[in-house]
């Protein structure tokens, strides 16, 4: 009799968890669910403006998908996406890792880190778009950079960072870097911070190097959050829009090789172009989900 | 107990909360045919009894001007909306047009009309973007929010002109006589594919070859126009003389991009023939020797605008010479600046290898305007009389698109503009002007020609090996920007 009125008891609380979940729900069906559902629906349908005329919307089943995986671009274009986000990935991991491991290693007693823990996530205050801007105004042919190097005699005339496939796609992945790697060191270190330091003195005591106790400690147990930082930044990389688009005025100078899948998206917006656009989100979402996936699983698999 | 208690008032207020932000949220599309019905039919309602109550009284003083001013018809809307991409137009209305009182940046009046200005940037097509969504939502607007007068330039003016959207002008009462000055190529801009006029400009722009003073004396050891039209008078020379401005330690233009309108006025074919692209061989032209310009030293590939392309404005950018039409001149080359060459007057104005056209703003009258006696007589007055348009050469050296004006004042030895150091360009623009051809307009000229020049660059900078594979990323930018369009 008792049991059964305390069961009761669960329920009637568990009700209040559920009226507390409503809100992120509704919020969530709104802004989420519907506009997915919508935009897989439109990716169905030939539908845009030819100047003021509207064309369709007209059913066509994946004819959209034929034509958008039927150009060779979207492959390039997803090619300068991987290349860019790699580019960036690599170094914003390494230094966070590094950064991360010092912050949180009590022997080195590091001073004013509430200091440097500020300062390197300052870049990721300033908006992408005003921080393109600065980088383009930077590397100019007549900017500041090009003046240093010149007057130093780096280069005889201004070099033009922008019109090299190699120096505008690097200045994108370091922009990147520099926006990123203070979240990422912030995510790593809430990991790290986390682990007993009774293993690390435990290991210290049994004559562990400090190598050692990095790679056979550290890097273990960190690795949920090393695969959730992994896979939110790919999510992110791919999603890249803002700093290329504003630094090459949406135009992936030189020969498009900076161009990304949604930089494509926002081509079709001259024409209103519903139906490819929903086509090219729809795919997108599926290659992120598979990479994802296939992450989570290189990642899983190599911890049995 | 207690707990139980918190917990129901917490989540009721949460719940209260939340909901009474889903009545806004969710409600509002329930709300607004039931809102701004109400108020559209309130407002102007209201103005109309408000206003005339209020007016009675304070017209009489204003009256005065309205009366000479424009012909407001009392049944025209109170609200005169215009939509353009820059101040220009909004300046020569300020400055010419009878009447016209400025309020703030974005409104004005003239007479009891409040004229309100919705200024949208080019940048990234934004301006058509908005024009766009108000003309489909014109039908739906309420009067005081419906769109009156718009500007559109030759790029795209077919895909306003040609639509329903516009309203030709013998609708508006603006007649053939009042049009018979204006020179022949401004009307064929704005004429849709049945013939029917539906715009007006103010503006001519025949373009000429703008050249520094200065160092046209030092290279050639003359400024004198005739003498430097004869160093540029075809192509060739056009290069040979570059040659020897680059052995002087000149650049002979500022950017490739400088001589594309030159090349992209003379090309024969429109830009689409049905839905199919075409390219005109002049313009392919234009990409070979512009890369020859380029690789042998003539000129740099800045996009225009820029900061790196303006640097001949000013002594030390040592560039020889622009080419543009006469809103070049005054309005984008830094007259104002004091060092600039344009300050100082030290640029001259010559023909060039061939005859061009650059830019140009058109008036059009929305479909649905409720002030078109006022849109009609803005138009008269700006585009037609004679009199404005001489006291906006006069005072702005704009070049108007009136021939007999013109034509008078390119006789008028007292014309002098102070930028070209004195020189009256005048007679060469008028000659220039008589001779434009804009047979080949289409709807999509504004996004091909620039997709064009976005792939060509790459090919001109070396980024290409050979102009084909530009060709390719032309064809392939143009079909994501139209997709009715076919290669």
């Amino acid at each position: 009799m008792d049991k059964k009125q305390s069961n009761g008891n669960v329920v009637k609380f568990n009700r209040w968890g559920y009226i507390f979940l409503i809100p992120f729900f509704v919020v969530y069906v709104i802004f989420s669910l519907i506009p997915l559902v919508t935009t897989i629906y439109n990716s169905f349908f030939e539908n845009y403006r030819s100047g003021l005329k509207q064309i369709g919307p007209n059913f066509v089943g994946i004819a959209n998908y034929f034509k958008l995986l039927g150009t060779p671009e979207i492959w390039k274009y997803l090619g300068n996406t991987l290349i860019m986000w790699i580019g960036g990935f690599i170094p914003q991991i390494v230094v966070a890792l590094l950064l991360a491991y010092w912050f949180s290693d009590p022997s080195l007693r590091l001073k004013g880190q509430r200091f440097f823990k500020t300062v390197i996530y300052m870049p990721n205050l300033i908006m992408a778009s005003a921080f393109a801007m600065l980088f383009f105004a930077l590397f100019s042919a007549s900017g500041p950079v090009n003046q240093i190097l010149t007057s130093i005699g780096v280069f005889a005339e201004p070099y033009k960072f922008f019109d090299h496939i190699a120096s505008a796609r690097m200045l994108i992945m370091f922009m990147n870097f520099l926006m990123w790697f203070g979240n990422t060191t912030i995510l790593l270190m809430a990991g790290m911070l986390g682990i007993d330091t009774a293993l690390y003195e435990a290991a210290e005591v049994d004559g562990a190097t400090a190598t050692q106790i990095f790679f056979k400690i550290t890097m273990p147990i960190l690795r949920p959050i090393f695969i959730y930082v992994l896979i939110t930044s790919l999510i992110g990389g791919l999603q890249m829009y803002d700093v290329p688009q504003i630094m090459t005025n949406g135009a992936g100078t030189p020969v498009d090789s900076t161009t990304t899948v949604i930089m494509l998206l926002n081509r079709h917006l001259t024409s209103k172009n519903v139906g490819m656009g929903g086509a090219l989100s729809v795919f997108l979402f599926f290659v992120t989900g598979i990479l994802s996936l296939v992450v989570f699983r290189i990642n899983s698999r190599s911890e049995n | 107990m207690k707990k139980k208690v918190l917990g129901v008032l917490l989540s009721t207020t949460m719940v209260a909360g939340m909901l009474s932000a889903c009545g806004e949220a969710a409600g509002t599309p329930a709300s607004t045919t039931e809102q701004p019905a109400s108020t559209t039919t309130e407002q102007p309602a209201s103005t109309t009894e408000a206003t005339p109550a209020a007016d009675t009284t304070a017209a009489t003083p204003a009256d005065s001007s309205t009366a000479e001013a424009p012909a407001a018809a009392a049944d025209e809307g109170k609200v005169l909306n215009i939509a353009a991409w820059n101040e220009e137009f909004k300046s020569r209305l300020t400055d010419h047009y009878p009447g016209y009182e400025v309020v703030d940046g974005t409104t004005g009046k003239i007479g009891d009309v409040t004229v309100k200005w919705l200024i949208t940037p080019n940048e990234n097509n934004a301006y058509q973007d908005r024009l766009d969504e108000i003309l489909l939502g014109q039908e739906n607007a309420s009067a005081d929010d419906k769109l009156d007068l718009f500007l559109v330039e030759a790029d795209y003016a077919v895909k306003y002109t040609d639509t329903d959207y516009t309203v030709p002008l013998s609708d508006l009462g603006v007649t053939a006589d009042d049009l018979k000055d204006q020179y022949s190529y401004t009307q064929a801009v704005v004429t849709d594919s049945n013939g029917v006029l539906k715009g007006s400009s103010w503006q001519g722009c025949p373009g000429v070859m703008i050249y520094n003073r200065k160092i046209a004396e030092e290279v050639f050891g003359s400024q004198e126009p005739a003498d430097i039209q004869a160093k540029f008078s075809d192509w060739d020379k056009f290069v040979e003389s570059a040659e020897e401005l680059k052995a002087a330690g000149y650049h002979v233009i500022s950017s490739t991009a400088d001589t594309f309108r030159v090349y992209q006025n003379n090309a024969k074919l429109p830009w689409v023939d049905g839905n199919k692209i075409q390219v005109d061989d002049n313009l392919k032209k234009w990409a070979e020797d512009s890369k020859k310009l380029y690789e042998a030293g003539y000129c740099d590939t800045w996009d225009q605008w820029g900061e790196d392309w303006n640097k001949g404005f000013y002594p030390e950018g040592k560039v020889f010479a622009y080419f543009g039409p006469a809103w070049l001149i005054d309005f984008c080359m830094a007259a104002d600046v004091e060092g600039s060459v344009a300050h100082d007057g030290g640029w001259a104005a010559t023909e060039g290898p061939q005859g061009f056209y650059w830019g140009g703003t058109w008036i059009c009258a929305a479909t649905g305007t409720d002030n078109a006696g006022l849109v009609a007589d803005i138009m008269k007055k700006m585009t037609c009389d004679p009199e404005v348009m001489k006291d906006i050469v006069l005072k702005d050296n704009d070049f108007v698109n009136n021939k007999p004006v013109m034509e008078e004042l390119a006789k008028d030895p007292s014309y002098k503009n102070d930028v070209l150091g004195g020189q009256n360009p005048l007679p060469m623009f008028c000659a220039g002007a008589e001779n434009i051809d804009m047979a080949n307009l289409t709807a999509y000229d504004q996004g091909l020609l620039g997709d064009f020049q976005k792939a060509m660059n790459d090919y001109i900078k070396g980024n290409y090996k050979t102009i084909d594979e530009a060709m390719e990323q032309f064809y392939t930018l143009a079909l994501q920007r139209y997709p009715d369009l076919v290669r």
